[in-house]
Order: C-alpha cells, then sequence, then structure tokens
C-alpha cells in the first residue's frame, strides 16, 4: 500500500514519456516557434525571484521595443524545468531560447545536435560580448565553440563567518589551510561547532572538494577530468584534496549530523547566523538568505565573509573563484530561421542599460561590467562590491563540477562524496570510483 | 422420484443459462477496465521493458543497445546493495506493523463508545501525505533544532536521520506510525466478521481472553493477515516518497531502496536504460513476493484487487 499510487504514475509517466519521444522522433517535424507565428520566438526558464521578474522585465523591454516581433516566456519550477526541458529538447519539442546552466547539459544538447553555435555571431557582435565577464564563457562553450551566453549574474563560493561567535572565542578568519584545522578544535572546546553544512544536499560538501582542489593544483586537474582524460582523478592533488576532508571530517570540523540537514531548508544558514556554528563555505546567494532570515545579525554587522584562503604549498592562485560563473542561454537549433532572428536580437537586450538593475534590486551581481558603479546606495552595496571584484579579478572562474559534467558522472560524483564524507568509501576509493565514470 | 426430476433439471439449465448469460454481461462490464488497464498498465509495463534493451539520455535519439543496460545494472554493486536495503525495511516494517495492527484492531473491533472515538483517532496519520509526513518528521528530528534541542528533551537528541542504523529503525518507525492505522482497519473488520458464536462457546468451556485470542480470534484472521501482508509487503518495496523526502537515501547509502535507485538513475543520473532494468526488476520482484504470499494464503486474498 505504502506510496503505491505514486510509484505506480511513476512507471507510467516513464513509460508514456518515453512512448511520446519516440512517436515525436520518428516524425520530426513540429519544431518549436512554430505554434507561435513566424517572428515569434518563445522562452523557458525558472519560476520565482530573481530570474523570473528580472527576465520578465527585460522581455517585456524587448517586445516593447519591437512591436512586430515577440517572445512568450513560459516560467517552470526548478526541478520541473529540468525535466521538462531535457524531454522536450530531445523531443524536438523545446523553447527557442533555451535557459541552462551550462557545462554538462549543455554539451549534452551540443552532442545531440540540439543548439546552435554562437561563436560567429558573438565575433560580429563584438560590443555584447565585451560587455559580459571573460570567465563566464568558460562553462557555455563546448570544444572551443560558444554555445550559450553567459547572462544574469555571477555567484562565487566564499567562506563565511560568525563574527560574534569569533569575538566570544577570541579567534581570527582564518588566513590558510592550516589556520582553519588549528580552528577545529578551539570552537569545539567551546561547544561551537567549527563549520555548518548542510550535507544532506552532497553539492554542498562538494565546494570544499572544488575550492581545495583549485587552492591545491590549480583548475587544470579538474579540466582534465572535463575534457575526459582517462585516469584524471589520480592527479596527487586529487588524493592530497580528499585526505584534507578527510582530516577536517575526522576532526570533527562539521557540526554533528551534518548528513542529515538539507541545504535547502536553509538550516545550515540558520545554524550560522544563531552562533552554533562559527563558519560556512557556501554560495554568494548565502548573503541575502541570512540577510532575510537571521533577524538583525546581517544588519549588525555579525556576518564577515572571504575568499577561501590557500592551502600550505598549494599551486593554484588564490584568486581563482569556483561556483556558478553565470547562467547561460542558447538558441535551439530547429527553431525557425525567424525564431532564431528574434531570439539572437532579444541576447542583446540582456546587456543594455536597464538589465544590471534588475539583478542589483534582488541582490545578486550582474555579470555585466562595469554594473558596480550602480551598487553605491545599496543595502548590501559592500558585499556586491566585494562579490563583483573577486568575480571579475579571478583568472579562472570554475563552473561547480555537478553543473560541468553530464549528469550521469556529476551523479556518481555527489555519491561518492557523500560517502566520502559519511566515511564509506576512502580517498582512493573515491579516486578509484571517479576515473571509472570519467566521459560519461 | 420421478416427479422432482423434471424441476431438477429445469433448475440447472435455467441456472446454467443465467449463470452463462450473467457471465457473458461481466466480460462486457470488464472491458472498460481491461482497455484502461491496457492502455495504462500494462503498454507502460511494455514501454519501460524496451526501454531496458536501450540507451537514452533524454536529449538524444533512443538508442538500441542489447544487453548493456542489463549488464551495466546487474553489476552494479548498488543493484544488491538496494535490494538488502529494501528486502530489510520490508522485514522490519512487517514486524512492527502486523503485530501492533492486530492488536489495535482486536482492541477497536469491540463495539464501544470511547473506541468508536480513539478508531477516529488513530485513523488521523493515514490521512496525511506522505510528503508532509516526511517534512514534519525531518523537523522534529533536527539534530539541531529538532524536539532534541528543547529544554529537558536532551535524551532524544540523537543524529536521527544521519546515522545509517538509526536512520533505518527511524523510517521503520515513521512508515509504521503511517500505515498501522490501515492495517489496524483491515483487521477490526475482519474480527467484526468472526461468529460471536465461537466466542460464546469458548467461553461455555472455560476459555479467558488470551485464550480466545490465540485459540480463536488469530486463527480466523489467518486470510487477514496474508492480504494485510501482502499489501505491506508491496508497498515497502515501492516505497518512495517518504525515503526520498526525509533522507534520500542517506546517509551515504543507508536508506537506498530500489525505487530510490531507479529514480536516481533515471531522473538525476539520466540513464533510462538502467533505470527501466530496475523498474523491471522491481516489478518482478514485487509479483514473486505477492504470489509468495498468495500461495502461502491459499484463496484468502481473492477479494482484494491488489497484487501487482
Amino acid at each position: 500500500m505504502i506510496g503505491k499510487a505514486l510509484s505506480r504514475r511513476h512507471l507510467l509517466g516513464l513509460g508514456v514519456g518515453a512512448g511520446a519521444a519516440t512517436a515525436l522522433a520518428a516524425c520530426g517535424s513540429a519544431g518549436p516557434g512554430s505554434a507561435g507565428g513566424s517572428s515569434a520566438a518563445t522562452y523557458w526558464s525558472l519560476s520565482g525571484p530573481p530570474g523570473e521578474p528580472a527576465r520578465k522585465a527585460a522581455i517585456d523591454r524587448f517586445n516593447a521595443a519591437n512591436p512586430d516581433t515577440k517572445i512568450a516566456p513560459l516560467f517552470f519550477q526548478n526541478d520541473a524545468f529540468k525535466q521538462k526541458i531535457k524531454t522536450s529538447i530531445g523531443a524536438g519539442e523545446g523553447p527557442t531560447l533555451v535557459w541552462g546552466w551550462g557545462g554538462g547539459t549543455l554539451r549534452s544538447y551540443v552532442k545531440a545536435g540540439q543548439v546552435d553555435d554562437l561563436t560567429d555571431w558573438f565575433t560580429q557582435n563584438p560590443a555584447i560580448k565585451d560587455k559580459l565577464f571573460p570567465t563566464s564563457f568558460a562553462a557555455g562553450t563546448v570544444d572551443g565553440k560558444i554555445y550559450g551566453m553567459p547572462h544574469e549574474s555571477v555567484q562565487p563560493i566564499l567562506l563565511y563567518w560568525n563574527k560574534n561567535v569569533f569575538e566570544q572565542v577570541g579567534a581570527e578568519p582564518p588566513q590558510s589551510w592550516g589556520d582553519i584545522m588549528a580552528l577545529v578544535p578551539k570552537f569545539n572546546a567551546a561547544g561551537i561547532a567549527p563549520f555548518a553544512l548542510g550535507g544532506q544536499s552532497r553539492w554542498t560538501n562538494m565546494m570544499w572538494l572544488e575550492l581545495l582542489l583549485d587552492r591545491a593544483a590549480g583548475p587544470e586537474v579538474f579540466d582534465q577530468v572535463f575534457a575526459g582524460e582517462p585516469n584524471a582523478w589520480s592527479h596527487p592533488a586529487v588524493l592530497e584534496m580528499l585526505n584534507r576532508v578527510k582530516q577536517l571530517v575526522d576532526a570533527k570540523g562539521f557540526i554533528q549530523g551534518f548528513s542529515s540537514i538539507a541545504a535547502d531548508t536553509h538550516a545550515d544558514q540558520a545554524l550560522l547566523h544563531t552562533g552554533r556554528a562559527a563558519m560556512m563555505v557556501h554560495g554568494s546567494w548565502s548573503y541575502g538568505i541570512q540577510a532575510t532570515q537571521g533577524g538583525d545579525f546581517v544588519k549588525n554587522g555579525g556576518l564577515g565573509y572571504m575568499n577561501f584562503p590557500p592551502v600550505e604549498g598549494g599551486k593554484g592562485d588564490p584568486t581563482n573563484q569556483v561556483g556558478n560563473p553565470g547562467h547561460y542561454l542558447s538558441i535551439a537549433s530547429n527553431a525557425t530561421p525567424e525564431a532564431k532572428e528574434v531570439g539572437k536580437k532579444f541576447l542583446a537586450t540582456l546587456v543594455d542599460d536597464k538589465e544590471p538593475g534588475e539583478w542589483i534590486k534582488t541582490g545578486n551581481v550582474p555579470i555585466i561590467k562595469g554594473s558596480d558603479a550602480q551598487f553605491a546606495g545599496q543595502p548590501n552595496g559592500e558585499f556586491l562590491k566585494f562579490v563583483y571584484d573577486l568575480s571579475i579579478n579571478a583568472k579562472v572562474f570554475a563552473q561547480s563540477w555537478d553543473q560541468a559534467l553530464s549528469p550521469t558522472a556529476a551523479e556518481t560524483l555527489l555519491d561518492n562524496i557523500a560517502k566520502l564524507f559519511q566515511g564509506q568509501v576512502s580517498p582512493q576509493q573515491w579516486v578509484d570510483n571517479m576515473n571509472a565514470v570519467i566521459g560519461k | 422420484m420421478t416427479t422432482l426430476a423434471p424441476p431438477a433439471v429445469r433448475v440447472s439449465e435455467s441456472r446454467a443459462t443465467r449463470a452463462g448469460g450473467r457471465s457473458g454481461a461481466l466480460i462486457w462490464l470488464t472491458l472498460p477496465a481491461l482497455l484502461m488497464f491496457t492502455a495504462f498498465g500494462i503498454v507502460p509495463l511494455l514501454g519501460v521493458l524496451a526501454l531496458s534493451f536501450t540507451t537514452w539520455d533524454k536529449i538524444g535519439p533512443i538508442q538500441p543497445s542489447g544487453l548493456t543496460s542489463w549488464t551495466a545494472v546487474l553489476r552494479d554493486p548498488d543493484l544488491p546493495h538496494a535490494l538488502w536495503v529494501t528486502f530489510l525495511i520490508m522485514g522490519l516494517s512487517w514486524l512492527v506493523q502486523t503485530p501492533l495492527s492486530i492488536l489495535i484492531g482486536v482492541f477497536l473491533a469491540a463495539h464501544k463508545r470511547y473506541r468508536g472515538f480513539l478508531a477516529v483517532l488513530y485513523f488521523v496519520p493515514l490521512l496525511f501525505s506522505s510528503a508532509a509526513i516526511a517534512i514534519m518528521y525531518k523537523s522534529l528530528l533536527d539534530p539541531n533544532f529538532g524536539v532534541g534541542s528543547g529544554p529537558g528533551m536532551g535524551l532524544l537528541r540523537q543524529d536521527w536521520l544521519g546515522d545509517s542504523t538509526l536512520a533505518v529503525g527511524v523510517l521503520v518507525f515513521i512508515v509504521s506510525w503511517q500505515y498501522i492505522p490501515f492495517h489496524s482497519l483491515i483487521y477490526q473488520g475482519a474480527v467484526r466478521a468472526i461468529p460471536t458464536t465461537m466466542y460464546e462457546a469458548s467461553l461455555i468451556d472455560g476459555a479467558g481472553r488470551v485464550r480466545q485470542f490465540f485459540s480463536i480470534t488469530l486463527p480466523q484472521l489467518r486470510y487477514t493477515i496474508v492480504t494485510s501482508s501482502t499489501l505491506m509487503v508491496v508497498g515497502s518495496l515501492t516505497l518512495f516518497d517518504l525515503i526520498y523526502v526525509l533522507t534520500a537515501g542517506g546517509p551515504g547509502d543507508a536508506t537506498l531502496t530500489l525505487a530510490l535507485d531507479m529514480y536516481k538513475t533515471g531522473f538525476q543520473a539520466d540513464l533510462m536504460g538502467p533505470a527501466s532494468a530496475i523498474a523491471v526488476i522491481l516489478v518482478l520482484v514485487g509479483l514473486i513476493m505477492s504470489q509468495l504470499l498468495r500461495r502461502l494464503g491459499g484463496r484468502g486474498d481473492e477479494s482484494q484487487q491488489e497484487g501487482m
């Protein structure tokens, strides 16, 4: 009886979806945009702030400026979007403008011939390319060609700390990996967890690996994994990174019970602003969450934030960033030529003068150069400036691993990371398991 | 004798025609249900079976790939682990639910006003959706902000869902909490169907309440136990929503059941072929388990519609 109806529906969905996809692949006719007239383009993206209001505003601007063309947007919830967009694109029924995270998923679209190469278009429109953060293009590029235009906002991963508990314990923010390890017993002795972590979500743990590997060896090691080179995870820096994580877990560096804390409920954020944990490694979006859910914590200057410190003897440039170097917009290959034209015209709207304000308004740092001129007077202006400088000065802004890799490899990665933190796999087993899915 | 013969023949004749007519009509009556079942049960099932012999990442074309998905799934160490977790949760929740459901069912079967009130109260957990239950327990059991953080509740401050062993136990507890109302309802109905004359006779023989329970009630509930167990077993096999929200298969892979493995393989890792193979395995295990239980219980569960 338990959950039976759900699972049956589940199976049905699977079967029906498969059937529909085959049928559509067989006839392969109706492409995107064909329903809404020749001069209309469709656009699918995520619902809710900050994306939906900012994007609606841009589309309104575009439609007002171009009365004979039209963009019809559709907004979906995050998880629904992820499922819907893949199946629709696979069936040739996707939108003209494909919103995405770049990386592995974009690569699958490219492999299936579903999105257009925009390299020439960017060469013809250098003004647009020049307005965007140069480091953002990597995750929208596949085999040297640009398939996704970076847009929206940049979100690097930072080290946050609670100034109140640091004062209480008499500690200084860490300037190196050694400092971090030295702070762990200090906070544990005071009954405060050194680090908050929402370990059930798995990508939260992954941020530690990304930063530690980059600080130890730079972005080259993961680049080799991304390029599908056999045994790329066998680089000695990987074992070094895994052992560091293991040391931190063994030293009780993370809050007790971290593996049952899910990040989507923001329980990990609450640990920091309630002072139960002293530090946290998290995306730049955490600032907004702390500010809205932490009461007076941010307003009273309780939240400290900094770039993740270097590790001793590390070869990686400590100004390198990891996280979300942007979101990406692609043009569907099987859209009508007219719809594609409208779509490309719309891309220019995404770097116009009004665009940065829409993102700053929601507490995000726009991906557009010079947008820092508008930070002054914003309630979180100082933080925005910090993130802007960090992102624009980064030599490399690497994409989160789970988004850079294919969904297949990403799932294995996340599983193995969870098991590493749980002590269910050793660092060496981790390397072997991950080598087995390189290029998949 | 001869005078009696003709009516007897006539009766049997008319019975035969009536029966034949009725079964003819019955076939027509089952047609809509059969069509629905074929369209929404059999066809997708065949679709999944076909999909398990292909490779598909949901974006590219579906390509036949022979047995690759099957060998990948059968060689994957996750499969025996997921099977083990599935059977562990199935076995433990059967062990917890069955005795408690029988006791509550027997208790509620008596026609007393306060028990009628209790029956309503006991039934409440079944009215919640699994997702709501999971979210509620997840908040309650939170190691830092849950019930354990309340004053004087230090004992309850465990890493309930972050410890491999505890997480399985907690899961079994919550599943039982949710479904014992349903099963005790079945038992309540079954106990009320036991003829009271049996109890009256045993009373004359001097049997006490305990003796009555073991010598009359329990044997009379035999078929009900089989039915209820079948539902539990099949339900545990497809248990998904509760675990997905509560632990997402974690910590590590401690609560990764077959249904969850299927979801993660298909919808998170985009491996539709192997996910379909896992789905087929799930269906097969379910069929085998329910057939086994059917054998065990003879024809006692024939009135139940469940069984797949």
